[in-house]
């Protein structure tokens, strides 16, 4: 996809960050996130990557919705849906979480094996 | 009368007894079993208007009922019945309505078996009214499921258990759907291209797939022999079915080896044959050849066996071997005897089966060395398993005799020696119906079975509507002929004048 | 009344199905009233059939054209069958003769079958084997034929079974009914041929084709053939050799029904049947020498098995085999004329003498064993004397009906020149009567045995007895070599009928005698019969086989028990284990296999589903970025 070109209304902003940065940033800020999620053995950290992720996605939108399409909303709306969705997940999982603790008495992932087989 | 949509009724009939019982409480279970048996007669009494009030002068497909489906696909909701499908019409719904009384005493929760059954039904009808091939196949994926859940629920344990059985039974009748699949789809992608428009109704393929080169003819119709044969219990495909009928109940076993297996029949018939004559003349020595196979093999496997179901079930596979065989003779003769042969083994099988049932119900057993001089204490069940089982050896005067000596005729015209082993299929037949009859009916009667009830009141439907349906039938075969006439009779001139044409590929 | 009865020659079938019917839906609580509507019923149709033949014996032109009423049945394109009556002499006297005997067994067997439990069972049964058997008899095609001849076999199947709670019954009418079921299987295939050839199987139509054959482009071979394959069917039925065995068993069922069935009329029937296709015959000579060599042997060797036979239905079983035999030879040489009027004689001599045994097995209590009686003349003096009167019929002397069938039968082999069936059949008559008076002697004549307490039966059974022996003694006086009256109407091609011969009919008389005497002497004259013990004992190995039937039931029984059971388990074994075991459940295994085989990538822990499901984005991510021209563009353009 070629980077659009577009026309700069602040010249502070001009100056420092682009769209790029701010792609840059989320792919970072997902990669931290898919690392913690593949890598982590608490599930609460697994939860915070998870919403580490979202967020990265969040940014994405945010800022291409800035740069394409600054006339309408689109992105934010979508990055707010986002985030409230992200919001009961996060109460799902942590319900989930906690009742699996009180049946194993632990949130190591490497426990948690019953869809095995 | 001519705008009174009786082809739709007929099919929704049980689809209405249906609804009807899942409102009903429960613990009704006279009603239940009443609203079922009114679902399937008015089924069976529309069909035998259907019947007699086809006009044999004219012929062709009649009682026409179309509404537009999926105008994508070109599949239309086309209801009609002709000369091959209206002996196959009329056997299912006699045999749903026997089928609901000869499961009278099913207490074990009744309401869902009946409502399955009479989706059961349903599915079975439906491939038999439509002319539209995707309809066909809609229903016939439609029977799959409730016969499944019926093996497995209401099912019994012998050799196999009644889960393999259930199993075995719905995997191979899948697996023979989705190579039937395969077929339809290559059919109707390259039909499409031929005619522009999509259209999914027999007449339209047929007319369509003249132009298909011989290559994609025959590498098709093999397919759908495959799907097709599978199902009607082919050899060396067959042996899902007597698996399946010693594992299934009464009813099940009934509707299975009367119609669905007649479902592979009529697809090879009205599909197969009909929409791509030169895969068929290519194949036709082949079904013949398997045919026979079938009826030895089956045969002398039946030879062998102790439990009546089993008994029966190898029996059915034999006979569709004489079917296979008189398709594949590729005549009018032949596939008159093919129609009315499937018609007259829909009833005698099925009355076999019910009355093993009643038989099964009272003692418990199927073993045939457990049984013995039964024909003191149940007279009436005796009766009719002799009946059964000399329609099966088949006796002049029963129906199922005069299709039998025209596939005969069919076969002996076109494959001579190879007939001779069919024909001699005769006489082992005739030796095992006869010691089942022999072993489990006569003989001294036994005391453990001196307190059994013979059939009556409901019970005693089934044996009186198949009855009288095996005798009429047999002493007037051209109540059967002159219909199923109108269906082969330009079925086979169409066949023949696309071999003229397909000659020159 | 004659032209109504000839217009209405379908109603002979038809009424005794009515019986049926009845009897089986209405009157079975009933059993006398079950009995009279059979009767009437039976008699009814006697009336018909008389006049029928009345009427078919006052016209002439019959014997050259049959009047056939049919209608058509079932029909398709190239296939038409037709069915009705036929009439002709040949079947109106055979309607005649089995309504006539069919009545007086009928009557019969209201005394015989009483306090049977099945009595109305029984008559449904008989009604029914009587309709089948007139259809049979007066078919007009050979489809229409065979409904009756598997009818009959049916029914017969079902009498025989009749003590169904008996072992022996039911294996006896199993093994009668799946032995005719193999000699069918060559009738069937003889009319699918015939069918193939010619395209029809209206007598009519066959009976004008057939002497055309070449026409059709039928070679004289494929006709043999078809004439080899028809006549299986008559072997099965009639008991001709090698297929005899079931006649002998299936005489488990009440006697009248081995009096009406398996010795009157049904068994007749394979006679009936190669005289009715007499056209298809007449082409091929070799089939008729075989028809004629089969029915040579098997009389002389029904003959020798029946003179070591103790019980009485027994030895009159293989009578019949052996009468039937005769008949065959008689239409094997080519006179049907002898042929049938030996079924028309034997009819009533054999009708009598199974009645008669009948009687005597009711007043005995069913000890069949002819050893175990004697005497009973004194005491059955109707029965007994009836019975002499059989036995000389059957044995041959004149004027009994008997000698004069018999006689044409000798005269027309002697005059086609078959010396040595000649001979043989000329023994058989020696043998006849000897095995018949040994039969006479035993049971009637001698001391009396003291267990035994014999009545004389009722009215209702000797009246039959009494009006059969009227039958035995004047029925064959229609053909005798002075005024032939049978030779005039019932012939195939021209009438014809030898010089009377008096060196055969002599000769004849001579070894009938000889044959009486010698069992006078045997076991009449020699009171403790001693004579015949010691014979007995010094050719211990022939009386053995003969008394064992030359082991024929023990070789079916083992290739039936061998080879037919043991083919049919390996077939099951075959279909268990290599169908069903390898190649079906095979193919599930290996699907299961292969489950198994992925099951352990199943780790249970959500990251590695995770992980794999990543490095599948990644996968696919990559791929399309390398290959999709709509992707590669942007994502390189964008990199670089």
């Amino acid at each position: 996809m070629q980077i659009p070109v577009v026309k700069l209304i602040d010249p502070v902003t001009m100056l420092s960050i682009g769209p790029a940065h701010y792609v840059i940033l989320s792919a970072v800020l997902f990669c931290i996130g898919l690392f913690g999620v593949l890598a982590k053995r608490n599930a609460i950290m697994v939860l915070i990557c998870i919403e580490l992720m979202l967020n990265a996605v969040n940014i994405n939108l945010v800022a291409f919705s800035k740069y394409v399409t600054p006339a309408d909303f689109i992105g934010q709306i979508f990055a707010i849906f986002v985030i409230t969705v992200a919001a009961a997940e996060v109460g799902l999982g942590l319900a989930i979480i906690i009742a699996i603790y009180r049946n194993k008495v632990s949130v190591n992932l490497d426990d948690f094996d019953l869809l095995k087989w | 009368m001519g705008e009174f949509p009786v082809l739709l009724t007929i099919l929704l009939a049980p689809v209405a007894a249906a609804l009807i019982m899942a409102f009903l409480p429960r613990e009704e279970k006279l009603l239940i079993k009443c609203v079922a048996a009114a679902g399937t007669f008015t089924s069976m009494a529309l069909a035998f208007y259907t019947y007699f009030t086809y006009d044999t002068g004219t012929g062709g497909v009649q009682f026409v009922q179309q509404i537009p489906w999926i105008k994508d696909l070109g599949v239309t909701f086309y209801l009609g019945v002709d000369g091959v499908s209206l002996p196959l019409m009329l056997l299912i719904s006699i045999l749903g309505f026997s089928a609901v009384f000869a499961s009278w005493n099913v207490d074990h929760r009744p309401r869902d078996f009946f409502i399955l059954l009479c989706l059961l039904i349903t599915g079975v009808m439906g491939t038999f009214v439509t002319q539209d091939l995707f309809i066909f196949l809609l229903f016939y994926e439609m029977v799959v499921i409730p016969i499944y859940i019926l093996i497995i629920i209401w099912g019994s344990t012998k050799r196999v258990t009644k889960e393999y059985a259930g199993m075995k039974l719905t995997i191979y009748l899948l697996i023979g759907s989705a190579f039937l699949l395969v077929g339809v789809v290559a059919l109707f992608m390259k039909t499409a291209g031929i005619l522009g428009a999509p259209d999914m109704s027999f007449a339209g393929l047929a007319r369509a797939a003249k132009s298909l080169s011989q290559f994609d003819q025959i590498w098709m119709f093999a397919v759908m022999l495959f799907g097709f044969g599978s199902l009607i219990s082919m050899w060396p495909f067959h042996s899902w079915s007597p698996d399946g009928y010693a594992g299934a109940p009464t009813a099940v076993s009934m509707i299975h080896a009367g119609v669905l297996k007649k479902i592979g029949g009529y697809g090879l018939i009205r599909i197969a044959l009909y929409v791509l004559p030169v895969g068929a003349q290519f194949w036709a020595p082949v079904m013949a050849f398997l045919g026979v196979c079938g009826v030895v093999y089956a045969a002398m496997a039946a030879l062998a066996q102790k439990d009546l179901k089993y008994i029966v079930g190898y029996s059915s596979v034999s006979h569709m071997g004489y079917v296979m065989l008189a398709v594949g003779s590729l005549s009018v003769i032949g596939l008159n005897g093919a129609i009315a042969y499937m018609f007259a083994h829909g009833i005698m099988a099925a009355l076999f089966f019910s009355m093993i049932g009643f038989i099964y119900e009272k003692t418990h057993t199927r073993w045939v060395p457990d049984l013995g001089g039964l024909h003191r204490q149940i007279p009436k069940i005796s009766a009719g398993f002799m009946l059964a089982a000399l329609a099966t050896l088949g006796l002049p005067g029963l129906i199922s005799f005069i299709p039998e000596f025209t596939i005969f005729i069919a076969a002996f015209n076109k494959y001579g020696g190879l007939a001779v082993a069919a024909i001699a299929g005769v006489i082992v037949t005739a030796l095992y119906a006869l010691r089942a009859g022999a072993y489990a009916l006569f003989g001294p009667p036994r005391e453990e079975y001196d307190h059994l009830q013979d059939i009556k009141g409901p019970e005693l439907v089934p044996l009186v509507v198949l009855g009288t349906v095996l005798v009429v039938g047999g002493l007037l075969p051209s109540l059967l002929f002159n219909v199923i006439n109108c269906g082969t009779i330009p079925l086979m001139a169409e066949i023949n004048a696309a071999l003229q044409i397909g000659g020159k590929f | 009344m004659v032209e109504y009865a000839m217009n209405h020659a379908w109603l002979i079938p038809l009424l005794p199905t009515l019986a049926f019917v009845a009897i089986i839906f209405l009157t079975r609580p009933w059993p006398l009233l079950s009995a009279l509507i059979a009767v009437g019923a039976m008699l009814t149709s006697c009336f018909f059939a008389t006049f029928t033949a009345i009427g078919v014996f006052t016209s002439p032109e019959l014997t050259e054209k049959p009047l056939v009423y049919a209608v058509n049945w079932f029909n398709m394109p190239g296939m038409e069958i037709n069915v009705g009556i036929l009439l002709d002499p040949v079947s109106a006297m055979m309607m005649f003769m089995v309504t006539l005997v069919g009545s007086l067994i009928f009557i019969y067997a209201i005394g015989y079958m009483q306090d049977d439990p099945g009595y109305s069972v029984f008559f449904s049964y008989v009604s029914l084997f009587a309709a089948f058997m007139l259809l049979l008899v007066a078919s007009s095609s050979l489809v229409e034929m065979f409904v009756g001849w598997e009818g009959v076999g049916l029914c017969s199947y079902l009498l025989i079974g009749f003590y169904q709670h008996k072992i022996s019954a039911r294996e006896a009418a199993k093994k009668a009914f799946i032995t005719c079921r193999v000699a069918d299987f060559g009738l069937l295939l003889g009319m699918l041929l015939l069918f193939w050839n010619f395209g029809t199987l209206d007598f009519a139509a066959l009976a004008e084709k057939i002497p055309h054959f070449q026409q059709y482009n039928v070679s004289a071979a494929t006709l043999a053939l078809i004439a080899f394959l028809v006549f299986c069917g008559p072997i099965g039925k009639s008991g001709q050799f090698p297929l005899h065995v079931w006649l002998p068993d299936a005489m488990e069922g009440p006697t009248p029904v081995s009096a009406l069935i398996h010795a009157a009329t049904m068994v007749v029937a394979g006679v009936y049947l190669v005289a009715r296709v007499m056209f298809l015959f007449h082409e091929v000579p070799s089939v008729m020498q075989l028809v004629a060599v089969t029915g040579g042997f098997t009389a002389l060797f029904a003959a020798t098995i029946a003179v070591t036979q103790r019980e009485i239905k027994r030895i009159l079983a293989y009578s019949t085999i052996s009468q039937i035999g005769y008949m065959m030879l008689a239409l094997g040489v080519g006179s049907l004329t002898a042929g049938m009027f030996h079924l028309w004689t034997h009819a009533f001599f054999k009708a009598l003498l199974f009645l008669g045994a009948g009687s005597v097995l009711v007043a005995l209590h069913h000890k069949a064993d002819v050893w175990e009686m004697g005497g009973l003349l004194k005491k059955m003096p109707i029965t007994g004397w009836t019975f002499l009167v059989g036995c000389i019929a059957i044995a041959g002397i004149p004027p009994f009906a008997g000698f004069w069938s018999k006689d044409e039968i000798l005269l027309a082999t002697l005059e086609s020149g078959h010396y040595v069936l000649f001979a043989m059949a000329a023994f058989t008559a020696f043998l006849t009567a000897f095995y018949m008076f040994r039969l006479f002697f035993l049971a009637f004549t001698g001391a009396e045995n003291p267990a035994n307490h014999p009545k004389e039966s009722p009215w209702v059974m000797t009246v039959p007895l009494i009006f059969l022996a009227i039958f035995s003694l004047v029925g064959g006086w229609v053909g005798t070599p002075w005024a032939n009256v049978w030779s005039e109407w019932i012939f195939f091609g021209h009438p014809h009928h030898g010089e009377p011969n008096y060196m055969v009919m002599i000769g004849s008389v001579v070894l009938a005698g000889l044959g009486i005497y010698l069992a006078y002497y045997f076991y009449c004259a020699d009171r403790e019969k001693v004579k015949v013990r010691e014979l007995a004992r010094r050719y211990q190995g022939i009386y053995t086989l003969l008394y064992n039937k030359y082991y024929i039931d023990e070789i079916y029984l083992w290739l039936n028990h061998t080879l037919v059971d043991g083919a049919a388990k390996i077939f099951y074994l075959f279909d268990i284990y290599v169908v069903d075991g390898i190649i079906v459940n095979g193919v599930a295994a290996i699907t299961g296999l292969f489950g198994e085989g992925l099951r352990v990538t199943a780790t249970g822990r959500l990251q590695n589903y995770a992980l794999v499901f990543f490095l599948g984005v990644l996968a696919v991510f990559v791929v399309l970025a390398f290959t999709s021209p709509l992707l590669a563009g942007p994502i390189w353009g964008g990199v670089r």
